[in-house]
């Protein structure tokens, strides 16, 4: 370790006070208390909303995804006056650090992000910062009654966080892999971490994952993780470090075995899941996945891979989980965020995002309990050829508590993150 | 009005003449303000965290933990070098072939004919150009597409590691090609400053061959002129964020990538970490400059000791050829890229290793084109508010220093500071101030940030044709009793409107390609062409990426050529004005 260098006392006194002068004095606003928009109050929100502009910070690496972000756009634009700005990302954490610097700096109001598309470690980060507006708006929505809340737990609980009215559902994630039909033979696919792993050490250089922080690739490390951890309900704990060494061992021994039989034997990895997908159509890579069930039906769809791709999950399980929107504390436009928050779990909404030709993202909603109208959209949707039926994706296990994710990343970036 | 103008005995013209002057004595002053403001401030916000000191992350001492943490990371030490490496080998091939291909080329038809194709790929932004490389020559790119399965039997794409190979070696060729085309015109435009072909013809006569003759007699005069541009080129390449993304190593990634991931991370504890990177890129880049010079030197005392002996290398036909058709490549290299973008932005289903695709669709252009007209209107208007701005302060200046006939170094040093100072490392600091003041995200502010980045290409691109004036035909206006006002604008700017609008193009060609800028100080909230291609880029979709790298491409280039058309048009009844 470098020691430290102090400064002599009083001159370190008088350095200190100019330089907090450059740095904080501008930045101090006084504290002002607009009260929050009352969602239970919902002509007053739609009131407000009217004429605001919402900047919604969501991933925008995905064109199908966009396409129907520019509709919801259109639609609460045409409904309720609100003006939908998609800031498209390349890694939803960048929001989350605006938002943080904005805290830094005291940027407690008129915000520059309105809404984020989240879950997981970057909610527990953000709710653990106190940087989300006031819990229970998101339960108090008019589209909210639509919502499963009794089967799909991963609603209430995002990995293992309580929720509690801090964000709105969007969509459910189910960890799919998919294979091309012509090239690998349904039999010869792996039913399981170990197996994939196997199944690397026959086929080298045939499979790979996104470079870990990137949000599927960390979610592949959890799910071998899931799989070879010894007692799985440490996992719902935050991690015990004096076992995290024992309790990861498995896993690494077995990444390390795949490690020399991953693509371009590791030295660079996928970008994300779309990259994935764009390699498999290349011939790159025999198996990839993805956390939406009707990816590889999207895929097809969209002239982005063959029509013989075909999905399969794992017998013992793979990860499930809910995505969500959520409003800074500090959003210039509350209002309209919960606007749009509610637009995107009203039937209409959910049903088109389901549709392979659009997206193909599971609802949150429970289909059965909705007017027969909103039934018969879903029912008529035809999920494609290379989606699994809800019954045949299989187990869903439980995401690990956001403490693991990242003690695994940085024990990964140590072990892997320098491969040259 | 008239008549107090008159009384004051201020005509309009005089009026004019008092404007201008005062406009040309105060424009030094506010450009030094313009480039150095933002730099040394954004450099300020830098160095506190960097040692320590953030109030309000509760970093109140300062101490050296920063850098500590920083050198703690995995593979650190690797993304120094990569950086270092990839920007050193970068602009040591780019010149090298540039200097050759003028060697070689300059008074031939095949070379007139190059720098004609040469020119429109500086329009080319840097991101399409390495999008073009990257479906060109990765392992399942058009190349092995075409060539596969007949030639090499494979009917998958081979597993080699191409690009983002371990040692940078698609990143220093993705960067070649886009600073050759610089360098080249940075080199043509210093030539005109010495008489080359007469030079040629004393050199020839004592036996030289072409190229020897031009490196031993032209090139130590040409290459004093192309210093700037040339740091400004390597400062560049060990710092350039996107092309590092899309072509350089991931694992670990050059400096600058892992910098922006550090910068981003929602841990804010990281910004020490990052701000201690800042620092040390700053000093990377130092040194790349030094090492330079170094070479600089090495071959100063090489090219002396080959002079010394004599050699006349007078058959280098093959040399010359071969010079030539290096950097025909280049263009061919990148021009294909862009074809392929346009390419796959149409493609339904193409599989490897088909040439090419098996349905053509405008879906993708369908989905994108109704989300793409904010993103348009911010590139434009930004793009044409910072390089109007900065075309009237550099001529401002030019004219100062051409009235005084004085030229400042401290100055020209000044205005390249912006492009030698990393971006990453002031922008970061930049943008906590930003953050900080009272001043809401808009497009003035992001006007001005891009200025920083504009005003220095302006001034390059403008620098020489100016100096290079001929200002007897003002003396002769003078002369003729006209106004300082008539001959500045009737004279002076009517006969360099060719090189005006250039300069204009290519300021606008830069401010339509920056990035970093204008994602870190316009928040996200006012995207761009650039930041949009970008955000899309990072979901590898080859189509998506075809498309906006094909609307990047077209912005600079709709400038260029209306730089090109307008005075042809404007210039149609003088014939000596339209060359």
């Amino acid at each position: 370790m470098v020691k430290e260098h102090h400064f002599s006392e009083p001159w370190d006194q008088i350095v200190k006070r100019l330089l907090s002068a450059l740095l904080v004095a501008i930045s101090l606003t006084p504290p002002a208390f607009a009260g929050d928009p009352d969602p239970s109050n919902w002509p007053s929100v739609l009131e407000e909303a009217k004429g605001q502009t919402v900047y919604w910070n969501a991933w925008g690496g995905a064109e199908n995804i966009n396409a129907y972000i520019a509709w919801a756009g259109a639609e609460i634009e045409k409904c309720c006056g609100v003006k939908l700005i998609h800031v498209k990302l390349d890694d939803t954490a960048n929001a989350v650090a605006k938002v943080v610097a904005e805290k830094a700096v005291g940027k407690s109001e008129a915000g520059s992000v309105d809404l984020i598309w989240i879950n997981g470690e970057n909610f527990a980060s953000m709710k653990r910062q106190g940087l989300l507006m006031a819990a229970g708006w998101a339960e108090k929505l008019p589209n909210r009654k639509h919502v499963d809340v009794k089967g799909k737990p991963t609603v209430r609980t995002d990995f293992t966080i309580p929720v509690e009215g801090l964000e709105s559902p969007w969509g459910m994630a189910k960890l799919v892999f998919f294979h091309d039909s012509a090239r690998t033979k349904a039999e010869d696919l792996p039913k399981s971490a170990r197996e994939l792993v196997d199944w690397a050490e026959k086929n080298p250089g045939r499979f790979s994952y996104p470079q870990p922080p990137d949000f599927i690739g960390s979610s592949f490390l959890k799910q071998v993780l899931s799989e070879t951890i010894a007692d799985p309900a440490k996992l719902l704990k935050p991690v015990n470090e004096a076992m995290f060494v024992a309790d990861t061992n498995p896993m690494f021994e077995l990444l390390d075995r795949l490690q020399p039989n991953l693509w371009r034997q590791g030295k660079t990895y996928p970008n994300n899941y779309p990259d994935m997908k764009r390699l498999m159509n290349d011939g790159e890579l025999d198996i990839a996945f993805s956390f939406n069930p009707a990816d590889a039906t999207a895929g097809i769809e969209a002239g982005e891979l063959p029509d013989t791709v075909r999905s399969f999950t794992f017998p013992g399980g793979t990860l499930g989980n809910t995505h969500f929107v959520a409003i800074p504390y500090n959003a210039t436009a509350k209002a309209g965020a919960m606007v749009l928050a509610n637009f995107l779990i009203s039937p209409q909404a959910q049903a088109r995002k389901q549709d392979p030709k659009v997206w193909g993202d599971p609802t949150v909603l429970d289909i059965n309990a909705l007017p027969e109208a909103d039934k018969a959209a879903f029912a008529a949707l035809d999920l494609g050829i290379a989606t699994l039926r809800p019954e045949q994706l299989g187990k869903a296990l439980d995401e690990p508590h956001p403490g693991w994710m990242e003690r695994v990343e940085t024990e990964w970036k140590r072990r892997y993150g320098a491969a040259n | 009005m008239e008549a107090a103008l008159r009384r004051g005995k201020l005509t309009p013209m005089r009026q004019a003449d008092r404007a201008l002057s005062i406009a040309i004595a105060v424009s030094p002053a506010l450009v030094i303000l313009i480039l150095a403001g933002p730099v040394i401030a954004g450099l300020a916000g830098t160095l506190l965290p960097a040692f320590g000191f953030f109030p309000v992350l509760g970093g109140d001492s300062f101490n050296l933990d920063g850098y500590t943490m920083l050198f703690a990371e995995p593979g650190i030490w690797m993304s120094v070098w990569l950086s270092l490496f990839t920007g050193l080998a970068a602009t040591a091939i780019s010149l090298v072939v540039v200097i050759l291909a003028i060697a070689a080329g300059t008074g031939t038809r095949a070379f007139a004919w190059l720098t004609r194709m040469i020119s429109p790929l500086l329009a080319v932004p840097h991101a399409a150009a390495a999008f073009g490389f990257l479906f060109l020559f990765s392992p399942s790119g058009f190349l092995s597409r075409l060539m596969s399965p007949e030639l090499t039997g494979w009917t998958q794409p081979p597993d080699i590691l191409i690009p983002n190979d371990p040692m940078g070696f698609s990143l220093i060729l993705g960067l070649a090609l886009k600073e050759i085309p610089f360098l080249l015109l940075m080199a043509l435009a210093a030539a005109s400053q010495i008489k080359i072909a007469q030079s040629r013809q004393l050199i020839a006569s004592f036996g030289y061959g072409r190229i020897a003759g031009f490196l031993i007699g032209i090139w130590p005069q040409l290459y004093r002129r192309m210093r700037l541009p040339v740091f400004a080129v390597l400062a560049f390449s060990t710092t350039v964020v996107d092309v590092a993304a899309i072509l350089g190593p991931t694992n670990p990634a050059p400096l600058v990538i892992r910098l922006v991931g550090w910068i981003n991370d929602p841990d804010l504890s990281m910004r020490f970490i990052a701000s201690s990177g800042a620092v040390v890129l700053v000093l990377l880049t130092l040194t790349a400059i030094l090492l330079w010079t170094g070479l600089e030197r090495a071959g100063s005392v090489l090219m002396r000791r080959q002079s010394g002996r004599g050699q006349r290398f007078a058959r280098d036909a093959l040399a010359q050829k071969l010079s030539l058709i290096v950097a025909t490549l280049t263009c061919v290299i990148v021009l294909t890229g862009l074809l392929l973008l346009g390419l796959w932005s149409i493609a339904g289903l193409w599989q490897f290793p088909h040439a090419i695709p098996s349905q053509l669709t405008m879906r993708s252009w369908m989905s994108a084109l109704p989300q793409m007209g904010g993103p348009l209107w911010t590139t434009i208007a930004v793009a044409c508010l910072s390089t109007g701005i900065s075309l009237a302060l550099v001529v401002l200046v030019l004219q100062r220093a051409s009235e005084t006939k004085r030229e400042a170094r401290a100055g020209q040093w000044l205005i390249y500071m912006p492009l030698i100072v990393p971006q990453a490392s002031f922008l970061f600091g930049l943008q906590l101030l930003v953050l900080g003041s009272p001043f809401a995200v808009s497009v003035p502010m992001l006007v001005l940030v891009h200025m920083v980045f504009v005003l220095p290409y302006v001034m390059l691109s403008l620098g020489d044709p100016w100096r290079g004036f001929d200002q007897r035909y003002e003396q002769i206006a003078f002369g003729l009793g006209q106004s300082r006002w008539n001959v500045f604008w009737k004279i002076r700017l009517a006969m360099l409107l060719r090189p005006i609008l250039t300069a204009f193009a290519v300021g606008f060609a830069v401010s339509a390609g920056l990035y970093l800028p204008t994602v870190l100080i316009g928040a996200g909230r006012l995207p761009t062409i650039t930041t949009e291609a970008v955000a899309l880029a990072s979901g590898g979709n080859r189509r998506a990426i075809g498309v906006y790298a094909f609307m990047q491409t077209l912005l600079p280039f709709v400038a260029f050529s209306l730089a090109m058309l307008v005075p042809t048009l404007l210039f149609v009844n003088r014939r000596a004005m339209r060359h």
